[in-house]
């Protein structure tokens, strides 16, 4: 085929009127939407009572204090392991069930998703259903249309405004915040970040939908690498729907060409094209369809969730292989492996994590000092935390295979105190007598133990000695 | 112009390039996309006018909101400085023996100590304080003038030797090259050395102690264990400023040496002198 006249570079958005749908797909995606929407919005009024000293917000991330609370767990800036930990799950968690399922996060999960379908369904109260809004799309801009259009405006923007006012209550005491952003004392970057956040979620959730998925998203174009004939996706069988007509017209296949997919489709494609790059798998098509199939007599599963690989096999007539057939492989057992194995270890790290947080570190400007009686001294930074709500004393000691004494600057007894929540960093001294064979030894090895005075709990970590070589 | 390709199965056109037979599709841009785009442009504009952007010969434009980097470090400092006043201010006036006393002050001391003397001693007496030939090292429990704080405040105070400080800490060596026979010299030098245990001819060193007694403990001691009264170096610790081997002590009885430390009251604050003596007191040589 060719032509004379190009088309143009630019393409307009095309305005899609997804109809309202009933099934169990349908079911699933409210009670998805209810719970993660559920989970977003309330999480940071949850209390949990950590003792006088800190936060009782049960999840917050302290910036300020450069802490990140999670019911019991606390993370400090330098345990953040744990936060790539978990991004590297959330990452593998996605490859898992791209492979196995299909774009089941974009269909489901994705807070762009989540949000657009609850935009919609605000849609449809205010200004009806499909064809209700295709009429109102048509209509001059009169009264009524002005008063339906601003009623679902000002009703996203209270949700948007929700949405972001919701996320700054993860970074600070949520209560609190609350009483201060009505009072106007909030901080302005509060107010910015709310504002932003709202005018994201607006816009994208209101206006962009579709659009962001199949032009500003990086992830679709990635989920083609993770996908293959195994994988379960959203697909109509062709085979049994074609040649496709209405009933009257005595065509033999299964498709009676009512549309009822393609207008529930929020991404506003047609599934009996084929797989295609714009398709979320939200599965609200297969909803409609087995509706459609129902009401004609005709078995359900014309759109179904299907594997390529079984599409020869259902044109010679047989049974589709069991899904489990389909998820079960090594692909995704590797990345079952994988994901479990980096939550095992993360689990692992955090149960053997210790209470006592112990940095040693030499001096070595300069490596060693000699005082007038010929002692060599050696010096260092020990960097002693204090995770408890109250605080503690620690004894400094040291053990080595040869004589070494220690010395604490500021302190006759080799006791420290260390206010709570805080890092005490401490100047140690370690000496070698000239007589002591450390004073003459390029490195001695030496470990530093330190004792919580009440409870005896102990670290220890290992360091050298640096003596003079004549 | 030739023709322009269409795909057959979508019915797009193509670029006309083509890659082991895949065809490029011309799919068209959503139009928002080139809106953003334009709306890029505008804000780069307006973003080199509001804030400092173009490059003049000597400088460049200053941008209508005023924004510079400069005025923001030099606001971030002052706020700091804000903050810190009342310790500041504290510290001034603090006796220095009860800092200790202070868990808070003598954190912030010790920490504004570091900084004044990276920035005004490190320059002799070397970033770890370990000191140099002729620059006293700190870290170690021999001390010329003395190691308490109210000494090394007076020190950093007054200076050593200086022409330029009011009541600088002052003794002078003579050069004994032009007193002392060279022979004198040499049986001081080898008397000197066992006063540390250091290796000596002891057949010189009998006769240097009658040199040592007559021209040397006057200031070093009867048993050359120094003054700090006078800044004279305690001779039989193993603590050696210019350097404790038989050509060097030799060089410095027939030279003498005149080390020289510049005072800092009249270039430091008396809180930024308390804190760097803290600083100074707490390395582990204090006393």
């Amino acid at each position: 085929m060719s032509s004379q006249e190009p088309q143009s570079l630019y393409a307009a958005q095309e305005p899609i009127f997804p109809r309202r749908v009933s099934g169990k797909f349908r079911n699933l995606k409210w009670w998805l939407m209810a719970i993660t929407l559920g989970i977003y919005y309330l999480t940071p009024f949850i209390r949990w009572d950590r003792g006088p000293v800190l936060p009782d917000q049960a999840v917050l991330v302290d910036l300020a204090g450069r802490r990140f609370y999670f019911f019991w767990i606390e993370i400090w800036p330098h345990e953040f392991y744990f936060v790539a930990g978990l991004l590297i799950m959330a990452g593998l968690g996605l490859f898992l069930f791209t492979s196995a399922l299909g774009r089941v996060w974009c269909g489901y999960g994705c807070p762009q998703t989540v949000w657009t379908d609850l935009f919609i369904l605000v849609e449809r109260w205010i200004e009806g259903d499909r064809n209700a809004r295709v009429r109102l799309w048509n209509a001059k801009w009169d009264f009524r249309k002005w008063r339906l259009r601003v009623t679902k405006w000002i009703t996203w923007l209270l949700i948007s405004i929700a949405t972001g006012g919701a996320w700054v209550f993860y970074f600070t005491d949520a209560p609190t915040l609350a009483v201060d952003l009505v009072q106007f004392n909030a901080h302005p970057i509060a107010y910015a970040t709310i504002a932003i956040l709202t005018a994201t979620t607006f816009i994208f959730g209101g206006f962009m939908r579709e659009q962001v998925c199949i032009y500003m998203c990086p992830w679709p174009r990635i989920q083609g690498a993770m996908m293959d004939d195994d994988t379960l996706t959203v697909a109509y069988r062709d085979w049994r729907g074609e040649p496709r007509g209405k009933k009257h017209e005595n065509t033999t296949g299964d498709c009676i060409d009512c549309m009822a997919c393609v207008n529930v489709c929020p991404m506003g494609i047609d599934i009996r094209d084929g797989q295609q790059m714009e398709c979320i798998t939200c599965a609200l098509c297969i909803d409609a369809c087995d509706d459609i199939m129902e009401k004609i007599g005709k078995p359900r599963g014309l759109i179904d969730y299907l594997a390529l690989s079984d599409e020869p096999r259902e044109r010679e007539g047989n049974a589709p292989r069991p899904i489990w057939h389909h998820v079960l492989r090594p692909r995704t057992i590797l990345y079952t492996v994988l994901w479990s194995a980096i939550g095992v270890g993360l689990l692992f790290a955090l149960f053997i994590r210790a209470d006592i947080d112990l940095t040693v570190e030499p001096i070595r400007n300069p490596t060693f000092v000699t005082l007038s009686d010929g002692t060599i001294r050696n010096a260092y930074t020990v960097r002693l935390r204090n995770k408890h709500g109250e605080p503690r004393d620690f004894r400094i000691s040291l053990t080595a295979d040869t004589i070494l004494r220690i010395d604490l600057e500021g302190t006759e007894e080799n006791i420290v105190n260390v206010p709570p929540q805080q890092t005490l960093q401490q100047r140690v001294y370690v000496l070698a007598r000239p007589q002591d064979p450390a004073s003459s030894e390029d490195r001695t090895e030496l470990r530093f133990w330190v004792e919580d005075v009440f409870n005896n709990e102990r670290a220890y970590r290992d360091t050298t000695f640096n003596g003079k070589v004549n | 112009m030739s023709d322009i390709d269409k795909d057959d199965v979508t019915g797009v056109d193509t670029t006309g390039h083509t890659w082991d037979g895949i065809k490029e599709l011309n799919n068209p841009l959503p139009r928002w996309w080139l809106w953003c785009f334009y709306l890029t442009i505008i804000w780069g504009v307006g973003y080199t006018i509001a804030y400092p952007a173009w490059p003049l010969l000597n400088s460049a434009t200053a941008g209508m909101l005023g924004y510079s980097t400069r005025a923001e470090v030099a606001a971030e400092i002052q706020r700091f400085e804000d903050q810190n006043a009342g310790l500041t201010s504290a510290l001034a006036e603090v006796d220095l023996t009860t800092l200790a006393d202070n868990a808070d002050l003598n954190r912030f001391a010790t920490a504004a100590g570091a900084s004044v003397f990276r920035n005004n001693c490190s320059q002799c007496h070397g970033s770890g304080a370990a000191g140099a030939v002729g620059y006293p090292n700190l870290l170690d429990d021999d001390w010329l003038w003395g190691g308490t704080m109210e000494a090394i405040v007076h020190t950093v105070e007054h200076g050593i030797r200086n022409e330029t400080g009011d009541d600088p800490r002052y003794s002078e060596m003579p050069a004994f090259g032009e007193i002392l026979e060279p022979e004198e010299i040499d049986q001081v030098v080898e008397y000197a050395l066992s006063l540390s245990g250091a290796d000596h001819d002891a057949a010189l060193a009998g006769p240097g102690a009658v040199v040592f007694e007559d021209n040397c403990a006057s200031c070093h001691g009867e048993a050359g264990m120094g003054d700090i009264e006078q800044g004279a170096p305690n001779l039989t610790d193993a603590i050696w400023l210019y350097g404790g081997d038989r050509e060097t002590v030799h060089e410095t009885v027939v030279h003498s040496r005149f080390g020289v430390m510049p005072p800092w009251s009249d270039k430091l604050s008396k809180a930024e002198i308390n804190a760097v003596s803290a600083y100074v007191h707490q390395l582990g040589g204090g006393e």
